[in-house]
């Protein structure tokens, strides 16, 4: 993976400056340790920093076309650039290189902007056709790497982080208020809005383009679902053949690099499955990650040893304590560039580092499969709801939660906590919001701790905004496929591919490749009828069918765990962290304004006790902390991404 | 049907075992399985219709649907 930072301006200005592109790349240095590139013309100027995959020594970027009117800068792979170069120079373009990077200009020049429907990878692309004088971004389809722009007195600037763009900000960013809610209702704000006021995200999936009418943002591909009913046919049999062949395919591509590629090993079912599939396609040795924690709540290290041993695979486990995750949350916000509600991503990002210690650039991993597949918890709660809504006043419906949430009462005496939390939405099941209403109600309640200002400024709801990213189609579809594809929208897209995924990766200059986020495995799956993926209350069923020859029976059964850090016991069990004692004070939380000093003080008085164990006290006290955070880094902090002259 | 019950006793289960009494199901269990049932067959279970006499064997599920789906109250 790289980094990627460019700039264009409008007929008739100055051409960008080279200290202008230069001043953007230091900040981008972790994503591309092994070197700096720029192109500069009248109209734009591209630069890139590189992690190198492909091609060692031959690949720099920015790299053009054979005759230098079309110049590329990307980060990501193109893993089918093996059959596009094939197909691509007996059309007659002449390749210069070994890199899958070149594939993107010459499949532009053949096949025009539909080239990209044609790329199996993760990117973010910046493609500049000299001539016609056209700029395009483009995004992948799951959202797996990032890209922000802005627009600086009539230049578009763009970068794969924020930081980057901060160097051609004239002034400090400001939080946007909308923004923070929308993380604060449902984990990050619904592209292309960013907690950074002026600064948007290019959605997944999507194109940007600037030519001399000016910028047009549009779809080249969305998550797509069949009409109720219309699914692909076939026994489950052959299905699951297909999906492993599919994955297995998917494997082995992602396995392309002049570098060693290792995996990402958690103990559960999606990383098991890939690092069989691993197995037969590699013979060399199999080098295996994972996290174990302090606290045996989170720990999966059992499961963990008994893969080890069915896989043959040489794994290293890195223990992580409270007290580890507490010291580095502080610097995790730097990498997220937005306030998270757990401190999920700082266990990645010290996994990643061990990956970096053990001199490995690349890690296969198992991010996608549960929303591509059928796996969450929150997609058989929303099953349960839809079987509750069945017969609203029941009584035993509702007791049916208990199968997912053991620790529920369900008794009659427990009926109207039941219906005021899970029992949201149940008039209208077929609402496009209707299987995240208890999420987005829980996670709400951190803004009881906004202060007024906030409040005020808060012109629309987040929930609306989480609405617009359901397309009108969706009313056709089964209500399982509206949960995944919500799911991939929000969640996924927005969190855990990106503050818990890529800048967590990067943060070490590793890559992470998704054999689930492979095009074929998403459109493959979205056809499938919803029984196949979630049979009764069975998650997975046609992953754990397809694989049930290459994995042990216990991990097969197991009961998905979800991927969980401890929380306010690595901030304040027994420890003193002067930063998390200052930015929760009350002169820092009056002095940045968006939280209200009493209620905080109130909220970390129970953490200091002991008392913060319910889930949503954890959620807040986080999303408080790391709000507080981002101010420090980025708006206290400005002049430090400033270039220096 | 068959496959999705099962046993943890190795003894077969016959269409007319009690479901209860040969620990196959608990009450939640017993939700699952309307759960199954409506999914399946494309039909509602009424509140008072979860009772035993539906329920609680595989020759009274198989009655059960088959009168649902009649048109049967």
């Amino acid at each position: 993976m790289c980094g990627i930072a460019g700039i264009a301006v409008r007929v008739g200005e100055a051409p960008p400056e080279e200290h202008a592109i230069r001043a953007m790349l230091p900040a981008l240095g972790h994503r591309g340790p092994d070197g700096t590139g720029v192109y500069r013309d009248e109209r734009v100027a591209l630069g890139h920093t590189r992690l190198s995959i492909i091609d060692l020594t031959g690949g720099a970027q920015p790299l053009s076309n054979e005759d230098g009117s079309i110049w590329v800068s990307f980060n990501g792979e193109i893993f089918n650039y093996v059959e596009l170069r094939r197909e691509l120079e007996s059309a007659g373009h002449r390749f210069r290189t070994q890199t899958d990077t070149e594939v993107i200009v010459h499949g532009y020049e053949q096949w025009g902007d539909d080239f990209v429907q044609r790329l199996n990878g993760q990117f973010a692309i910046a493609l500049w056709d000299a001539p016609r004088r056209r700029l395009t971004l483009l995004r992948d389809r799951p959202g797996i790497l990032p890209l922000f722009y802005t627009q600086v007195s009539d230049r578009l600037c763009f970068a794969s982080e924020i930081k980057s763009l901060l160097a051609v900000l004239p002034e400090p960013p400001r939080l946007d208020p909308l923004g923070v809610d929308q993380v604060f209702t449902g984990w990050a704000p619904a592209a292309p809005r960013t907690t950074f006021e002026s600064v948007s995200e290019l959605p997944p999936g999507q194109r940007l383009l600037l030519d001399d009418h000016g910028i047009q943002v549009a779809p080249y591909w969305e998550w797509a679902y069949p009409e109720d009913g219309a699914y692909s046919p076939g026994s489950e049999a052959d299905l699951a053949a297909e999906l492993r062949a599919l994955l297995a395919d998917a494997t082995r591509i992602r396995l392309r690099a002049d570098v060693p590629v290792g995996a990402y090993l958690s103990g559960g079912l999606d990383s098991a499955a890939l690092v069989a599939l691993m197995r037969e396609s590699s013979e060399s040795e199999l080098r295996t990650f994972s996290i174990g924690f302090e606290s045996a709540e989170f720990d999966e290290g059992e499961h963990q040893r008994l893969l080890n041993e069915h896989l043959g695979v040489c794994h290293t486990r890195t223990q992580c304590d409270n007290a580890d995750i507490g010291d580095a949350l502080f610097d995790t916000v730097r990498h997220t560039e937005m306030p998270i509600l757990r401190t999920a991503p700082v266990p990645m990002r010290l996994l990643s580092a061990e990956v970096r210690r053990q001199e490995y650039k690349v890690v296969l991993t198992g991010e996608g499969a549960d929303e591509v597949l059928g796996g969450y918890d929150i997609f058989k709660e929303a099953k349960i709801r839809r079987f509750w809504s069945r017969q609203p006043a029941s009584e035993w419906r509702p007791a049916l939660l208990k199968r997912l949430y053991p620790w529920l009462q369900t008794g009659a005496a427990s009926l109207p906590y039941l219906q005021s939390f899970y029992g949201v939405g149940l008039e209208d099941p077929e609402q496009p919001l209707f299987s995240h209403l208890p999420r987005f109600l829980s996670t709400s309640q951190c803004k009881q701790f906004f202060s007024a200002e906030l409040q005020e400024q808060l012109t629309s709801r987040a929930d609306e905004a989480f609405a617009a990213l359901v397309p009108a189609a969706a009313r056709t579809w089964h209500p399982f496929h509206r949960s995944q594809q919500l799911e991939a929208r929000t969640l996924m897209s927005g969190y855990l591919l990106s503050a818990q995924g890529d800048r967590m990766l990067m943060a070490n200059s590793v890559e992470g490749r998704f054999p689930f986020l492979d095009h074929r495995v998403m459109e493959f799956a979205a056809g499938l009828d919803p029984r196949l993926k979630m049979r009764v209350l069975n998650e997975k069923h046609l992953l754990k069918y397809a694989m049930r020859s290459d994995l042990p029976s216990s991990i097969l059964e197991r009961h998905k765990q979800p991927f969980r850090a401890p929380d306010s016991p690595s901030l304040f069990a027994g420890r003193e962290l002067p930063w998390v004692d200052e930015l929760l004070g009350e002169t820092k939380l009056r002095d940045y304004g968006y939280f209200d000093p009493r209620r905080v003080a109130l909220l970390v008085a129970k953490a200091r006790n002991g008392r913060t164990t319910a889930f949503r006290d954890n959620m807040a006290l986080i999303g408080i902390l790391t709000t507080q955070l981002w101010h420090h880094h980025f708006v206290e902090g400005f002049s430090d991404w400033r270039p220096r002259h | 049907m068959g496959n999705y019950l099962f046993t943890t006793d190795d003894s077969e289960l016959r269409d007319a075992d009690s479901l209860m009494l040969r620990g196959v199901i608990d009450s939640t269990g017993a939700l699952e399985m309307i759960l199954f049932l409506e999914e399946s067959y494309e039909i509602t279970v009424a509140e008072e219709e979860m009772v035993l006499e539906n329920l609680d064997s595989v020759d009274k599920i198989v009655a059960f649907v088959g009168r649902k789906r009649d048109g049967a109250t």
